[in-house]
């Protein structure tokens, strides 16, 4: 009777502990040296023999009971404890993170990239070059003699007869056959320069230009690598069309157009295949190599591709402009 | 050039509507760059006759009219045009007719008289500006036509956007040309005739710049009629050509002009003094202009003079002496051939550009002169009557173009093409574009007609081929080519990779105009004398570069006056700094900069507002420096320059030279620069970062890593920087790391001095290092910094 006595007394303890320190007070209430159930095991010695083994059968269930008990209260305290505390780490979710925003690239350079990108899956090679250029890598390598018209039409900064800001990147594939005999294929990203300040013109703007000379590059080529670009750049089945022009340093020279989306054309390329007698500026021979080559405006790729409406809006740099383009 | 359409028709009249027919000339190389009605919308409008005419009552500028329009009875209209006369045969908009903007016309009263109808002038039928009077039709216009059909009002305005190679088209005569060989159909040119020479009057021509001038025609035309009006069908096909009537002699050579794509000039003969002289100008000998602009005349200018002054500027602009004006009786007619290469540019010289010059500059057929003159005689003899000398013409046959014959081989269309053509469509083509062709089975020897000066070798051909075969009609070809690899030097960084940096650090790519503003780049930059650009867009974009900054702080300031306070933006491109050594006289290097303003955070909740300074700058510079693999090769090195803050700039340094600076925003540019609040700024040469080194992997110890921690004194004036690095030279093998984590100034520290606390890492790859080791580097470090830095230990 006593026992189960200081078995539910034990159990009730256990119950009632509320904190882990409590807790261990109740084991070493009934368990401790001198705890009641361990004077009860101490008793043991008192009983006869015959008596023993049952008395101490029924302690050692109800200590064991208790610490059971004891155990499992004990995991239970932890656990509402570690749950306390993370209840109390707890963070509203919905705040923002602590972080630098990250910047984006000009979208002027973000359409560079891209253009980068498909041609050289296809083999090509970037080069850059000067932007203050001598008249022969800007004109007459180019098949632009002095006071050919195109060269009057071209509003070009000049420094002196012989100095000017560049008009096109053209002097990169000059410079680039002089030092490289074919296959050549490159592209030549870059800034260049125009004397010409209105809604549809910026002094400065940008051109990516392509080169391709091997020994039997075809206008049909020059034809299918542009259509490709033009349907990949726009992710579109966009209508494309090749339009006779004038180029002095191609021949036959094209201009391409896409239908826009009011149905009218646009212009966005100008190409052609490579005039011989800019070849034989570079030493290549003509009638062992062919080539073409193709120069379009950044700007107005940047601007179709992405609804920009003010070409002068890529040289004001206002970030409400720039951070649109993530 | 824009040209009517029905004109064009005239010549040749290709079953296609006006917008099938421009597309067609788009895509043969002539852009058609727009298309205008040449009359405005209207209906109900007829020819009439004014039968009577009189003085309104009752108002002073109104007339009382009764026309005839054919219909059974006459229409009382009350008409205000002060050439509005008994006998004119007019433009009736009747009651009922509708005018262009949506007018209609109904009955009404003007002062007290019934008016039915109203009397049109060109504005109000939406057929140009001339609103000083009412049309006047000719007299033998029939009476109750519709005035649409009778003016051929159903016709368009082209305007073609020609390349400066299509010189041949820049009258109806070429593009007809075209739209024949594209349509294969004959050209129907009008007959020309030759005039009947009724006086014997010449003037004598001297060529005596036969090399810029081969060919010259004069003709005198004596007893002309001057106040004899263009006919209306001629003003017509003018205007829808977009040029204004001035006076018939005027209005046929633009006629001309626009027909056969021939200039023509017209003189006063009796403002001429003997002999006509085509030559060079004295330099800056004096001409005043047919607009009245007084001119001194460069030595470089071929024009036309008689023998006592230069008259006119060949091909270019007529002068006013000499020109044709109301009162004069007799002329003289020039048709000339200028050599395109002396014409060219000239006319800018002197900010001219005419009709005249444009087709000059470009190139006029060598053979069209005696034509040219024909047409126009024939015309002006129609107009304003009078008498035709003979054609007095001189030339110099040796400096006239020379056409060449050009192989053309059929193999070499198929590749340049990537397509074949065959061979009689070739040979077809050819004949319609009007080539002599001689053929054989591989080749054809081709000469080009006169007015295709631009034909001059095989690929000019082709593209003649590829052209009228159609460019669209090629079909698209993956491109066949050898595969090389290309170089991808792992020792050289990409550009991308540095501005892959910047933007994960916030910063915003920003791209600025390469010339900039003279007065702000002196200023920060006096040290240079930037290229001066010598035709700017504008003073504030005239000098070139020397820095990046100048456009970036710009951008800064754009930026800060908008309400955007947290800025920090980047830019990569050349410099342009004076060389002697360039060609050019200008060394372009490639740069990356940035600056920046404001807080290191936008306003965070979690974030405390903390202002940028200089560290944030130097933070992003040794990023970069980072990417490169060789941090020790760089050094920061305080420095005063005029563009920062002289406490806080420093010079980068790699391997001696500077290449490259930052610091703080002289506190002095914000007004002239509009900067707000503090500003930073760096840029460094690429070229410096571009090479990287590979790396070259060492043994990873398994020893412990002891750490110990130093604090020592020093004067404030010590560079920290330096001496860390000198600690790293010291020489002690097993040392790994050092780091400073803390620099303190104040309270036990007398002022002058700062605490620096350094922990030095130190392990060996070969033991675990023992106690007596440890304290004997950490003991040599502090010595070291007592001899070389005057440094005390703090307990």
């Amino acid at each position: 009777m006593q026992l189960d006595a200081i078995k539910s007394e034990a159990l009730a303890a256990v119950d009632a502990a509320s904190t882990p320190q409590e807790l261990d007070e109740v084991r070493v209430a009934y368990m401790g040296k001198k705890g009641k159930i361990t004077e009860l095991m101490k008793g043991l010695g008192a009983l006869s023999p015959e008596e023993r083994p049952k008395a101490g059968q029924l302690i050692n269930q109800i200590k064991q009971s208790v610490q059971g008990s004891i155990n499992e209260k004990l995991q239970t305290l932890k656990d509402a404890e570690l749950n306390a505390k993370l209840a109390e780490e707890a963070v509203d979710v919905t705040l923002p993170g602590r972080s630098i925003e990250a910047g984006n690239l000009h979208p002027v350079s973000r359409t560079i990239a891209r253009i980068e990108q498909y041609f050289a899956d296809i083999g090509f090679s970037v080069k850059t070059g000067p932007e203050v250029e001598d008249g022969f890598h800007n004109f007459d390598a180019l098949n632009i003699p002095k006071n050919h018209p195109a060269r009057a039409d071209h509003d070009t900064f000049y420094f002196n007869p012989d100095v000017m800001l560049r008009t096109q990147t053209s002097g990169v594939q000059i410079r680039t056959m002089e030092a490289q005999k074919p296959p050549v294929r490159i592209i030549s990203p870059g800034r260049v320069y125009r004397n010409d300040y209105d809604q549809t013109h910026t002094p400065m703007f940008h051109q990516v230009e392509g080169l391709m000379v091997d020994t039997n590059v075809s206008f049909a080529e020059l034809k299918g690598v542009l259509h490709d670009f033009l349907h990949h750049f726009f992710e579109e089945d966009l209508k494309i069309r090749f339009r006779p022009s004038y180029f002095p340093f191609t021949e036959p020279s094209a201009e391409v157009d896409v239908m826009g989306k009011n149905g009218q054309w646009l212009e966005v390329l100008g190409c052609g295949m490579v005039h011989p007698n800019v070849l034989r500026a570079v030493n290549i021979d003509p009638e062992t190599y062919t080539g073409f080559a193709f120069g379009m405006g950044v700007e107005r790729l940047t601007m179709l591709r992405y609804g920009v409406n003010d070409l002068r809006a890529f040289f004001e740099n206002d970030l409400r402009f720039l951070k649109q383009f993530n | 050039m824009k040209f009517s359409e029905s004109w064009l028709r005239e010549w040749v009249n290709p079953s296609l509507n006006t917008h099938e027919l421009c597309e067609q000339l788009s895509m043969a190389g002539l852009e058609v760059d727009g298309i205008e009605p040449v009359a405005g919308e209207f209906s109900g409008v007829v020819v009439g006759e004014v039968v009577e005419c009189s003085q309104h009552p009752d108002a002073d500028k109104l007339q009382v009219t009764k026309v005839d329009v054919g219909d059974e009875a006459l229409l009382d209209i009350v008409c205000g045009a002060p050439n509005c006369r008994k006998g004119l045969k007019v433009a009736v908009a009747k009651v009922g007719a509708v005018l262009p903007g949506d007018f209609k016309i109904k009955k009404a009263k003007l002062r007290g008289q019934p008016s039915f109808g109203m009397l049109c002038s060109f504005s109000e039928l939406g057929m140009g500006e001339d609103h000083s009077g009412i049309l006047e039709l000719p007299a033998d216009a029939p009476i109750g036509n519709d005035v649409r059909d009778y003016l051929q009002l159903n016709d368009s305005t082209i305007e073609i956007d020609l390349t400066p190679n299509r010189a041949d088209c820049l009258g109806i005569k070429g593009v007809a040309r075209e739209m024949g060989v594209l349509n294969q159909l004959d050209v129907l040119e009008p007959s020309i005739s030759e005039v009947e020479e009724t006086t014997q009057s010449t003037r004598k021509i001297d060529l005596l710049a036969p090399k810029a001038c081969p060919r010259y025609l004069g003709r005198v035309i004596e007893g002309v009629d001057m106040s004899a009006p263009t006919p209306l069908w001629m003003k017509e096909k003018l205007r829808r050509s977009g040029i204004r009537s001035i006076d018939a002699v005027v209005d046929v050579t633009n006629f001309v002009l626009l027909e056969l794509g021939h200039p023509m000039h017209a003189f006063d003969n009796d403002a001429l003094q003997g002999n006509i002289q085509v030559r060079f100008a004295e330099q800056d000998e004096p001409l005043v202009l047919l607009d009245g602009t007084e001119i001194k005349v460069n030595a470089d200018t071929l024009v036309i003079a008689d023998e006592q002054k230069a008259l006119a500027l060949a091909g270019i602009f007529g002068g006013l002496a000499s020109g044709v004006t109301q009162h004069s009786k007799n002329i003289f007619l020039e048709s000339a051939f200028f050599s395109p290469d002396d014409i060219l540019g000239k006319s800018r010289q002197y900010g001219l550009h005419t009709d005249a010059s444009h087709r000059y500059e470009r190139g006029v057929d060598p053979d069209l002169q005696h034509r040219a003159m024909q047409r126009a005689t024939a015309l002006l003899l129609d107009i304003v009557g009078g008498k035709a000398g003979p054609i007095v013409e001189a030339v110099s046959t040796q400096y006239l173009p020379v056409r060449n014959k050009i192989t053309l081989r059929q193999q070499r269309i198929t590749r340049v093409l990537g397509q074949e053509i065959a061979a009689e469509r070739v040979h077809d083509m050819l004949e319609r574009l009007g080539m002599h062709v001689e053929a054989t089975e591989t080749t054809y020897t081709v000469e080009a007609p006169s007015y295709r000066f631009d034909i001059e070798i095989e690929e000019d051909l082709i593209e003649e081929v590829a052209r009228i075969h159609g460019y669209n009609n090629i079909q698209n070809q993956a491109p066949l080519s050898h595969l090389t690899m290309n170089a991808h030097e792992e020792s050289k960084l990409e550009l991308n990779q540095f501005k892959s940096l910047l933007l994960n650090a916030g910063y915003q790519e920003a791209i600025t105009y390469s010339f900039v503003d003279p007065k702000k780049q002196v200023a920060l930059f006096p040290e240079y004398e930037g290229l001066v650009l010598p035709h700017p867009i504008s003073s504030d974009m005239s000098v070139m570069r020397v820095s990046l900054l100048p456009g970036l702080l710009g951008a800064l300031s754009y930026n800060q006056k908008r309400q955007q306070s947290n800025v920090r933006l980047f830019e990569t491109g050349l410099i342009f700094t004076p060389s002697n050594s360039e060609k050019t006289g200008v060394e372009q290097t490639p740069y990356i900069g940035g600056v920046l303003a404001g807080n290191t955070h936008d306003e965070h909740w979690a974030i405390p507002n903390t202002p940028l300074d200089f560290f944030d700058a130097k933070a992003i510079c040794e990023q970069l420096i980072a990417l490169s693999g060789k941090a020790g090769d760089f050094t920061f090195e305080s420095a005063v320059h005029s563009a920062y803050h002289p406490g806080q700039c420093a010079n980068i340094m790699y391997k001696g030279e500077t290449i490259g600076q930052l610091g703080a925003v002289h506190p002095k540019h914000q007004k002239l620069l509009g900067l707000n609040g503090k500003v930073f700024a760096f840029e460094l040469k690429l070229s410096a970062l571009e090479s990287r080194q590979l790396p070259l992997a060492g043994t990873i110890s398994k020893y412990p890593v002891n750490r110990r921690d130093i604090a020592v004194k020093v004067k404030e004036s010590v560079e920290t920087g330096k001496l860390l690095k000198s600690i790293e030279k010291i020489g002690i093998s097993d040392l790994v790391d050092l780091n400073l984590f803390d620099v303190y100034q104040g309270q036990g520290i007398e002022p002058g001095y700062k605490s620096l606390a350094i922990s030095i890492w130190l392990q060996s790859t070969e033991k675990t290092l023992e106690d007596s080791d440890i304290q004997g580097s950490v003991d040599t470090v502090v010595e070291y910094l007592q001899d070389h830095f005057g440094a005390t230990l703090r307990d």
